[in-house]
């Protein structure tokens, strides 16, 4: 973070007031710290996209094909014959405007064409110079006809500026919340990223984690052993702390059910408290009910970053959930905590990759409780399971275990605005923890802001766009924090807890981070265990350490 | 001078002069009056039927509402059902929510960094609700036309015409619609050119639309209280255009020609423009979808198959591995290359 400018820097930096000259008169200009490094061509290569090659987008020269203009051309199209969403939404926009002043990114950087409407105005006016009536008739007149209706060519100053401001959209759908249209921006840059994609020019912090996806199952790359050793690892914590022996299985024929969660889980702190967490409960529930259910390897990540590729990417990663399902002969499947991978899973994967007819409607072998929300796509979220256990007293808590952390709760974009998770896990927060806070009304549940760092963007070369991006939520963190004393962001979303923690530290400096299940695994009392002296992170519970002078 | 604003006041303007001056030549009655109106009429019912047309042909192939509240998960925990409507009894209320009162604009915010390290959002009426009253208004004057256009004259338009001018100031009696029209296109103007960003991203297609429904109202306000059109000759020349038997009645004026030819320069813009949204809102995947895609498999008319890192490829890369550290495999390795005995689980 050492380039990065002081938190008052940054503050001081933001000017919302535009520039004197008009947006298309003014050139990309390509900053340090704003935008991520070119994709690694093996990565590229690897899963078979096309162009892999070595470029640099500080550069003059992106190396592009030959036919850069009519891949993209043919590319557009093809999409708007697609995407109902894609021609409604380049034809309806008014300019309002009322969506200028809600994306995060427009919020911490003042840069104009961060505003949700201008970033879509970006393809929009190619879309009108290319595809519409309008724009090739007024066109034909002067090119500053074209200019009043907003229509413009594609050169290569478009396309650059099209693939910087794309890349400083974390599609959180904040802006499609407010558009009297429902415009999402979400939708416009996913195509535009695809656009971008077919001429090799993704950012490597997707395309690296979709080629490691794609082979070994899970983002970071971790090969099964690997995978297995961490979550011995964590065992071996989980005993230390409570004396108790959990043994997770992987990739085991005929358990009932399949478990999925995102691989940050296992290899990033501080989610691996959370994934000590859902291995605690699983735990207790197979010591106390019989429960059976087994991890994979091989669908070994619930995230899936081909969602900020293309479609079809995002289908090709996913597919690995219904096919290890169904090769291990497993009932249903239960969900981790993050965030686009449930959006992923709740609008996209059943018609991509289904039908999961081979799988049988989810019902909770402890409570009966049958999951007719997902009857079809037969994948739960944890969090609606562990409400449900909760609900019907089924778990043992003991929420003292929580009570040095004052919790607040970050919704996450997708679950909040692709789904509509808002209240399930704020109920099992508030059964694991005595102190709970809301932020306030305007940054939380459908208006929730983004981390800062969505969409492949929690790469390390653009912390200035990610600590800009993250300021809204940090602010309305900050605002709980001074006046509630709030020490513990709580959120499930994997990308949340390693992209919050950052901004943490930068914005709001005595606030960690936290997935919802980690305090589950701190109040939940497993059977036969001993008495605890410090939470999952091995720090001492209140109380406790005056024992230990004692 | 912002150029946007400038050429599409001159082309009003241009519009006006067209239409004024044009009705005074030999024919011009005609042209603006019988030719125009009609092929605008034609132009734009045609034309927005095929935008519409050409929206459908394109599928939606994924379900993708965006959704404003708490979905319907387990039976004891409340659900939005307009704002993350389960049903399609959810959808059309949303849907009738955001089309008759805007229910996505009324959610507006304002963001202001305070105290230079404070974020606030205030809510923020104002353009929903002159948005609101423009919509509206422009929908009455419109429907209050309609005597214009019928004969007799339906007993609602009446009403309407009569609540309209409730007030019941001057005679003729004044109609709020009409102010409140000419009020709201006047605050929509003003806050293009006032604030900043709007400013920024408006095209000389955000005010040109602005500057025609001005003029439409201005000519229509202008006929009534000040020069005070020939009412009996109007309804007889529209009448003639409805029934299909045209012809000019001499005397109308040129406001009058000027007005008719703005309706019709506006029906005709219509459909290739942004004004489109008329439509558009009934589309919008994002509004008009019920969000229950766990529980109902959504079908995507395009779904093609990719190619897959399957889980055999997968295990052959790391069997060893997975074998040394105990983890169950399809295959086990094959014995004329034994690293290690053979171990089962």
């Amino acid at each position: 973070m050492s380039d990065v400018p002081k938190p008052d820097e940054l503050l001081s930096n933001i000017d919302y007031r535009p520039s004197r000259t008009g947006w298309m008169d003014t050139p990309v200009d390509i900053q340090k710290g704003i935008y991520s490094y070119a994709a690694n061509p093996k990565s590229v290569e690897y899963v078979g996209l096309p162009y892999p090659r070595q470029w640099n987008p500080i550069e003059e020269d992106w190396q592009l094909p030959e036919n850069w203009k009519e891949i993209i051309s043919k590319g557009f199209r093809e999409r708007l014959d697609r995407f109902r969403s894609v021609k409604v939404f380049m034809d309806i926009c008014v300019r309002c405007g009322a969506c200028a002043d809600k994306c995060h990114f427009f919020i911490g950087s003042g840069d104009p064409k961060n505003m949700p409407v201008l970033r879509a105005e970006l393809l929009r006016s190619v879309y009108r110079n290319d595809f519409t009536t309008a724009g090739k008739i007024i066109g034909s007149i002067g090119k500053n006809f074209k200019k009043i209706i907003g229509a413009r060519e594609l050169d290569l100053q478009v396309l650059k500026e099209w693939w910087y401001y794309l890349f400083q959209c974390s599609e959180c759908r904040r802006c499609s919340v407010f558009c009297p249209y429902g415009i999402d921006t979400a939708e416009i840059t996913i195509m535009g990223r695809e656009l971008l994609n077919l001429i090799g020019l993704n950012i490597d912090w997707i395309a690296t984690p979709v080629a490691n996806c794609y082979r070994t199952g899970n983002h970071l790359g971790i090969q099964p052993h690997a995978y297995k050793d961490m979550m011995d690892f964590f065992a071996d914590d989980i005993e230390e702390i409570t004396g108790v022996k959990v043994e997770p299985s992987f990739n085991r024929k005929g358990a009932e059910i399949l478990f999925v969660t995102p691989s940050g889980d296992i290899f990033a702190d501080p989610g691996t408290y959370t994934c000590v967490g859902y291995m605690m409960l699983f735990h207790y529930l197979q010591e106390k009910y019989g429960f059976d259910i087994t991890w994979s390897t091989y669908a070994s990540e619930g995230g899936n970053f081909g969602f900020f590729t293309s479609h079809e990417m995002m289908k090709r990663l996913n597919a690995k959930m219904y096919a290890e399902a169904k090769r291990l002969g497993v009932k249903w499947i239960i969900g981790g905590e993050c965030g686009h991978m449930w959006r992923v899973i709740h609008q996209y994967m059943d018609t991509m990759n289904g039908p999961a007819d081979f799988l049988e409607e989810p019902v909770s072998p402890i409570t009966g409780t049958k999951f007719e929300n997902a009857k079809s796509t037969k994948m739960v979220h944890i969090a609606e399971f562990t409400a449900d256990l909760i609900k019907h007293n089924k778990l043992e808590l003991d929420t003292s275990r929580n009570d040095h952390l004052k919790v607040t709760y970050h919704d996450s974009c997708n679950t909040s605005r692709g789904m509509g998770l808002l209240e399930e896990p704020r109920y099992v927060i508030k059964n694991v923890c005595n102190n709970f806070y809301e932020m306030p009304a305007n940054t939380i549940r459908e208006q929730t802001f983004c981390c800062g760092s969505g969409s492949g963007l929690n790469a390390g070369e653009n912390m200035e766009l990610r600590m800009q991006g993250g300021l809204p939520r940090a602010n309305a963190v900050k605002y709980v924090h001074e006046k509630h004393g709030v020490n513990m962001l709580s959120c499930v979303c994997a990308i949340d807890r390693a992209a919050l923690s950052a901004s943490m530290e930068y914005w709001v400096p005595g606030v960690e981070v936290t997935g919802v299940h980690e305090m589950v695994g701190n109040a939940l009392i497993l059977p036969g265990e001993q008495k605890r002296m410090t939470d999952l992170r091995s720090e001492p519970l209140p109380g406790m350490e005056e024992d230990d002078a004692e | 001078m912002n150029i946007s604003y400038m050429y599409s006041l001159i082309a009003v303007i241009i519009l006006f002069l067209l239409a004024y001056v044009g009705v005074k030549f030999p024919g011009g009655e005609v042209f603006f009056g019988i030719i125009i109106p009609y092929l605008a009429l034609i132009i734009f019912i045609l034309g927005f039927i095929n935008r519409v047309i050409d929206w459908a042909r394109s599928p939606v192939p994924f379900r993708i509402p965006t959704t404003c509240g708490q979905q319907k998960s387990l039976p004891w925990i409340k659900s939005a059902n307009i704002d993350n409507p389960s049903t399609t009894g959810g959808v059309v209320v949303r849907m009738i929510l955001e089309v008759v009162f805007f229910r996505s604009l009324f959610r507006n915010t304002k963001c202001e960094l305070k105290e230079s390290d404070k974020i606030s959002y205030e809510w923020e009426k104002w353009l929903w609700l002159f948005s609101l009253t423009f919509h509206w208004a422009f929908f009455t004057v419109l429907f209050r036309h309609l005597r214009l256009f019928t004969e007799p004259v339906p007993a609602c338009v009446q009403l309407v015409a009569k609540l309209d001018g409730f007030l019941q100031i001057g005679l003729p009696g004044l109609m709020l619609s009409g102010v409140a029209l000419l009020a709201a296109v006047t605050f929509l103007f003003l806050r293009r050119i006032l604030i900043p960003q709007v400013k920024y991203i408006s095209l000389g297609s955000d005010y040109f639309p602005l500057f025609l429904i001005f003029g439409i109202a201005f000519t229509g306000i202008l006929m009534r209280y000040f020069t005070k059109v020939d009412i009996v000759g109007v309804k007889e020349f529209t009448m003639s255009l409805v029934t299909l038997n045209p012809h000019v009645i001499k005397g109308i004026g040129g406001v009058f020609y000027v007005h008719l030819f703005f309706v019709s320069v506006l029906l005709v813009y219509f459909p290739f423009s942004k004004l489109m949204h008329l439509g558009g809102i009934f589309m919008s995947p994002t509004r008009n979808m019920v969000n229950n895609s766990r529980a109902k498999r959504h079908v995507n008319p395009w779904n093609y198959p990719v190619k897959i890192h399957t889980y055999d490829a997968y295990e052959d890369e790391f069997r060893e591995k997975m074998i040394e550290i105990g983890l169950p495999v399809e295959k086990m390795i094959a014995p004329e290359t034994p690293e290690e005995p053979e171990e089962k689980e």
